[in-house]
């Protein structure tokens, strides 16, 4: 007796039992169906929370003054400090210092409101270099232009303001070339932004932006930055562009010891780590779940194997009788269940990807969250994998007692 | 040697009924021996034991010159495979499955090849009369139909010796007939017949008859007025 020869006995055993056949396998299909949408679903979760918080991107690097924050205590102090000057920020700017960096801009953030004609609205300003955001973020203004580096040296009185602000102070009314006032003076809507979907931690629809020269001049009368904000050129160049800056800051600031640092370096990878173990933990707690649907799912194809098993006691004494050996009967039966919620397995990879991919259309077209749909090719081999094991191993019992049957006692049943 | 012998064999149940109460005799190759009793008698057991289905309690079985436990599981399905055919009352055909097969199922347990299966099956189907009914499935089939697949079924591995547990029992005295013809020809053709019956008619077209009664053989005779069946698949 062959392999194909037990496939094929069961194939056949399994076609002569269609619907009940099917009753056995709804519970593996709502198993794996629950399998591959969770690691459909999870994987377009994961990426999604990575993208936004990304926002700026994995490949982003934060300077800012002062001690790294150990504590609440400390961030005010760092809000404080005044050690980020503008040689620091054209040392870093220097390929030769830092060769890592595709971009770089100083940030002031001004707190405040914004007011035109008696309307006022606090968004969030800050002063830096335009082009950064825009490019960071993909976006240019819908209408007007982008202040540039002869604005800044000049510090020109010009801001470039998001369309939730335009909104604010405008109504529907047309806000380019308008004089909107920050602190008493008067600056030139130069551009609009069109509007951006919300991302995490950055809204660009609540954002005035104007020359980091015009902040630190004629707003706050500073002459330090709140931030350096630079962007490696890729994420893996992260780790080395910080040690390079680090070097350079100390050198511009004639440091020797890394723990008289007056400034510390952030980065987004620490924050992309937790989010992936938090967003590992929740699939292995929904894995645990759906391990114990499989469990009863198995026990279901269990008990219509052995349902099978009794109401085929005939058949099988037949077969045993015609010179089946217990192996074959095992083989047989073992066949049935495994092929059984194997075909199951594939009903749950097609049914959990279309339900999947429908999730992504509504999430993306109703809810208006731009999620990818993503099916991880292990989840399919996974899926598939598992059904077939289920009906391997909740085979095993029913299948034993089938070849365990003796012929005659089989041939006499009625 | 017999072709087939047992000695003193006795079947008890663990509740202590006895089915077979020391039951002695030897058939020879090529004999066609009937077996007869009321229910009860023991003479299904009697075939389950000699076709190597049931174990006896105690005594000795002989056939082809070796007891069942010189075999292991495995060998006596393989025994039973290649040199046993079974024919039963109830047929026992797969439910809704062909002629083909349902013929075909023995040799899917044998080490017969594949590509030969298609000829044996054909010639086990011609053997039985059945060749325009070769793609019909069983429920498809009159009883007497089904009886002449299960026969095909029992030759297609030619095996040395058919064991027919009440082959008529199920049927009306036509398909019968025509039954006992096919079995007189197989044994004509050199076949070890066992057959199984509680009809005198029908245990009368065998050469000897062993008739058991409560477990033991009654008597044991010759059949002098042989039935012969034949014509029966004329129109």
């Amino acid at each position: 007796m062959t392999i194909k020869d037990s496939i094929q006995i069961a194939l056949k055993g399994l076609e002569t039992n269609r619907s009940r056949s099917f009753l056995a396998i709804l519970g593996i299909v709502i198993g794996i169906t629950a399998i591959i949408l969770m690691m459909s679903i999870g994987q377009g979760a994961e990426s999604l929370i990575l993208r936004q918080i990304g926002g700026l991107g994995a490949e982003t690097i934060v300077v800012r003054p002062g001690k790294e924050p150990t504590g609440p205590t400390d961030v005010g102090e760092t809000l404080l400090a005044t050690s980020l000057k503008i040689k620091d920020y054209q040392a870093l700017q220097k390929k030769s210092n830092v060769p890592g960096v595709v971009e770089i801009t100083p940030v002031l953030l001004i707190p405040g409101s914004v007011s035109f004609e008696g309307e006022t609205y606090r968004p969030t300003i800050i002063g830096s270099k335009a082009d950064f955001f825009l490019e960071v973020f993909d976006v240019y203004p819908k209408v007007g232009v982008v202040f540039d580096e002869v604005d800044i040296s000049q510090n020109a009185s010009v801001a470039i303001i998001g369309s939730k602000v335009a909104e604010e102070l405008f109504g529907g009314g047309e806000a380019l070339g308008e004089q909107i006032s920050i602190k008493g003076r008067k600056f030139r809507v130069i551009g609009v932004l069109p509007p951006k979907g919300q991302v995490v931690f950055f809204d660009l629809n609540d954002l005035v932006m104007i020359p980091y020269t015009t902040a630190q001049t004629y707003l706050l009368g500073i002459d330090y930055f709140h931030e350096i904000i630079l962007k490696a050129e890729s994420a893996g160049a992260v780790l080395r562009t910080v040690s390079d800056v680090e070097t350079t800051l100390r050198e511009s600031h004639g440091i020797e010891n890394a723990k008289d640092d007056d400034f510390f370096v952030v980065t987004q990878q620490g924050l992309v780590e937790q989010i992936q173990v938090i967003i590992g933990a929740l699939t292995a707690f929904l894995s645990s779940v759906v391990a114990i649907a499989l469990v009863v799912g198995g026990i279901g194809v269990m008990n219509i194997m052995l349902v099978s098993v009794t109401e085929r006691t005939r058949e099988i004494g037949l077969r045993k009788a015609l010179g089946a050996t217990e192996k074959d009967i095992m083989m047989q039966f073992l066949f049935e269940s495994t092929i059984l919620t194997a075909i199951g397995g594939v009903i749950a990879v097609l049914l959990g990807a279309t339900l999947s991919f429908l999730a992504s259309l509504v999430l993306t077209v109703v809810v208006g969250i731009t999620w990818s749909f993503a099916l991880p090719i292990n989840a399919i081999f996974l899926g598939l994998i598992v059904s077939g094991l289920v009906g391997l191993i909740f085979g095993l019992y029913p299948a034993r007692k089938a070849a365990k049957k003796s012929p005659i006692e089989a041939l006499r049943y009625e | 040697m017999a072709f087939l012998s047992i000695e003193n064999v006795e079947k008890s149940y663990p509740d202590g009924t006895y089915a077979l109460r020391g039951v002695s005799f030897s058939i020879e190759k090529g004999e066609f021996v009937a077996i007869m009793g009321p229910s009860g008698s023991g003479k299904s057991t009697l075939l389950h034991v000699l076709g190597f289905l049931d174990r006896q309690s105690k005594g000795v079985y002989r056939f082809d010159g070796k007891t069942m436990d010189d075999y292991t599981e495995e060998e006596l399905a393989h025994v039973r495979n290649k040199k046993m055919g079974f024919v039963f009352q109830a047929f026992n055909l797969l439910p809704r499955t062909t002629t083909k097969e349902n013929v075909e199922l023995p040799l899917l347990y044998s080490d017969v090849k594949k590509s030969e299966h298609e000829k044996l099956v054909k010639e086990a189907i011609l053997a039985v009369g059945l060749v325009e009914r070769t793609n019909h499935l069983s429920s498809q089939l009159s009883g007497g139909e089904r009886q002449r697949v299960a026969i095909a079924r029992a030759l297609v591995n030619d095996p040395d010796i058919i064991f027919a547990d009440e082959p008529t029992g199920n049927l009306d005295s036509k398909s019968g007939k025509m039954i006992m013809e096919i079995i007189q020809r197989l044994h004509g053709e050199g076949r070890t017949i066992i057959l199984i019956t509680h009809e005198t008619y029908t245990a009368q077209h065998a050469q000897r008859i062993i008739r058991m009664l409560d477990g033991k053989i009654e008597s044991d005779t010759v059949v002098d007025n042989r039935h012969i069946a034949r014509d029966s698949f004329e129109k």
